[in-house]
């Protein structure tokens, strides 16, 4: 296909974009774009700062409508199930498709109920199911070992690269189908960091990851594809060696290169 | 090299700025010091202010002040006993207030900043309202609850319910209690408000990505993470609203009664309407003069209290949050 086309999925396609847009008021902050995500892989999303490579993660868990005077076009399905569109319930959307931030946003509450959370307000109450629930999403989140015995502390007593993962011990606990991370660990210091990635390299067994970052090199190390954004454009979608070492399109090689960003 | 030249060019230049920085630097030290001066100044008129009134106070009124003052009725036209009624009547008549009127300054702040979209011309003609509401003179509510609850809404339950005899159509305490709520509210939702809008995006936008409604978002994330925020302003305001004269003057005090309230109906004293009793309608101003400051006195503690309890209820439930104080 052309360097702004879908690569020929080796798998079944977990989320299918077509043809999104998104406007903050009259301004097209990105798109149109088109992309087919790979399930149980992990797809980095490249490219300068202002690139819309946010606004499109944000938009694939209906995260960008909370931002008054924003408008999407266009059509995404996961397994099939289109998000957008009439009588679909943005809340049932995210249950499917979790999403962790840029900056750890633990709420001020006991690190077990931080977990916790999604599940209560998914209308789980026994109280064996989300302890069991809690520990197995905290040990596939790789914190259970350090907070198991302090699971009744506040979470804001831990340090950042601990409250991120368990705001991804969070997201999981709800079990979704896909994780969006944006930049999870661009405020991190380089071991948490590397805690994140190795974490984000297990994840993609069970769980599809789209994941936003300004390091390309991260997204060297963790991604099976990745995808180049500039100007509001996704340019180029390949295999994550093959957009690294032959890129189709001369403003990927500028960025991966560093000539620009 | 022309060096020299040019330092023989730059140098008188060089004096002259340094002269002008010198002259500015000490215009600068007056102009800092003069308004040190005046500041300290003013801050020491507030302070001597509040400690003439509690030296004052303290002094007249500690003497009179005992268990007896505050547990008995007054006696012989308020030149003997205490004002144990009036404590009673304040306690009931700030409960009734609260109940009534911070649900609905609450809700009507999370219906503002949560539901209602910030552009609508509604929203702002109702934040408007609620801004003149804060600005209106207290004995525009006493008038407004004299007309409104008690000609208009109890008149009406007399008719209705009671065959025209005067239970509801006249002053008394549930009239003066809600009167009071309607004259709290804007103080409630304004720091309501407040509190809502200083919980961070990033908080409602993890609880929405887990699949949360708006409902439990706002109910499980915003509001207790509000609600130090809110407690305190309800708090400062309930205490600003218990001090209140003129509302009740019209909508339920009483000048004195031989028994404590029993109905929503009764009438009630109140320490505030009764140091206006105390100060203007004394048979013997010698006699009354000892009572007046103590009742001030203990007036001055209630408030007081309520408002040290604001500070202690925050900073608890920030400690519980783990948010250090």
């Amino acid at each position: 296909m052309t360097a702004n086309g879908v690569p020929k999925p080796e798998e079944q396609a977990k989320l299918v974009v077509r043809n999104l847009t998104v406007f903050y008021g009259e301004k097209k902050a990105v798109g149109p774009v088109a992309m087919d995500i790979v399930g149980q892989h992990v797809t980095a999303l490249i490219g300068p700062s202002g690139c819309g490579k946010s606004t499109f993660l944000r938009s694939l868990n209906r995260m960008n409508e909370l931002i008054p005077g924003c408008r999407i076009e266009g059509d995404v399905r996961l397994d099939g199930d289109p998000i957008y569109g009439q009588g679909i319930d943005p809340v049932a959307v995210r249950r499917r498709i979790g999403m962790v931030f840029q900056r750890s946003n633990p709420f001020p509450k006991s690190i077990a109920e931080n977990v916790a959370y999604g599940l209560r307000i998914g209308g789980v109450n026994d109280a064996r199911e989300i302890a069991m629930r809690v520990e197995r999403a905290l040990t596939q989140a790789a914190l259970w070992e350090e907070v198991k015995d302090r699971l009744n502390d506040s979470a804001l007593g831990l340090s950042g690269g601990q409250q991120q993962r368990l705001c991804i011990a969070r997201a999981l606990a709800v079990e979704p189908e896909v994780l969006l991370m944006d930049e999870p660990a661009s405020a991190l210091d380089p071991i948490a960091t590397a805690h994140i990635e190795e974490l984000i390299n297990e994840l993609s067994e069970h769980y599809t990851v789209v994941i936003v970052t300004h390091n390309m090199q991260q997204a060297a190390r963790v991604a099976d594809y990745t995808a180049f954004f500039y100007l509001g454009e996704l340019v180029e979608f390949d295999r994550t060696d093959v957009l690294f070492t032959k890129p189709n399109d001369s403003r990927t090689e500028d960025y991966i290169t560093g000539r620009f960003g | 090299m022309s060096a020299t030249g040019a330092g023989a060019v730059v140098r008188p230049d060089r004096e002259a700025q340094a002269r002008l920085a010198a002259r500015r630097t000490r215009r600068n030290f007056v102009g800092d010091g003069a308004m040190a001066i005046a500041s300290g100044a003013a801050l020491l008129i507030v302070l001597a202010v509040l400690a003439i009134i509690l030296v004052d106070i303290l002094h007249n009124g500690l003497p009179r002040l005992s268990w007896a003052f505050l547990t008995q009725e007054p006696r012989e036209g308020m030149t003997a006993g205490g004002i144990f009624p009036a404590i009673v009547g304040m306690v009931q008549m700030v409960i009734l207030m609260t109940l009534a009127g911070v649900p609905v300054g609450v809700a009507t702040a999370i219906y503002l900043h949560e539901y209602s979209s910030p552009v609508s011309p509604v929203t702002r003609a109702i934040r408007i309202a609620v801004a003149n509401l804060a600005g209106v003179p207290s004995i525009v509510f006493g008038l407004f609850g004299l007309g409104f609850f008690i000609q208009f809404l109890g008149a009406g339950i007399d008719k209705v319910f009671f065959h025209g005899q005067k239970v509801y159509g006249q002053p008394a305490l549930i009239w003066a209690a809600l009167t009071m709520a309607v004259l709290t509210l804007p103080v409630v939702i304004v720091a309501t408000e407040e509190a809502l809008r200083a919980v961070p995006r990033e908080l409602r936008e993890a609880s929405l990505a887990l699949g949360a409604t708006k409902w439990q978002t706002v109910m499980h994330v915003v509001v207790p993470q509000a609600a130090p925020g809110i407690l305190t302003g309800t708090i400062l305001a309930v205490s600003r609203g218990a001090g209140e004269v003129a509302p009740i003057l019209f909508t339920g005090a009483a000048y004195f009664l031989p028994q404590l309230p029993t109905h929503l109906s009764s009438q009630f004293m109140s320490p505030s309407y009764h140091v206006y009793v105390l100060s203007t309608q004394s048979p013997d101003v010698d006699a009354t003069k000892p009572i007046l400051y103590a009742t001030v006195l203990v007036l001055l503690v209630l408030t007081f209290t309520l408002n040290m309890a604001a500070v202690v209820v925050r900073a608890r439930m920030r400690r519980r949050q783990g948010v250090p104080a």
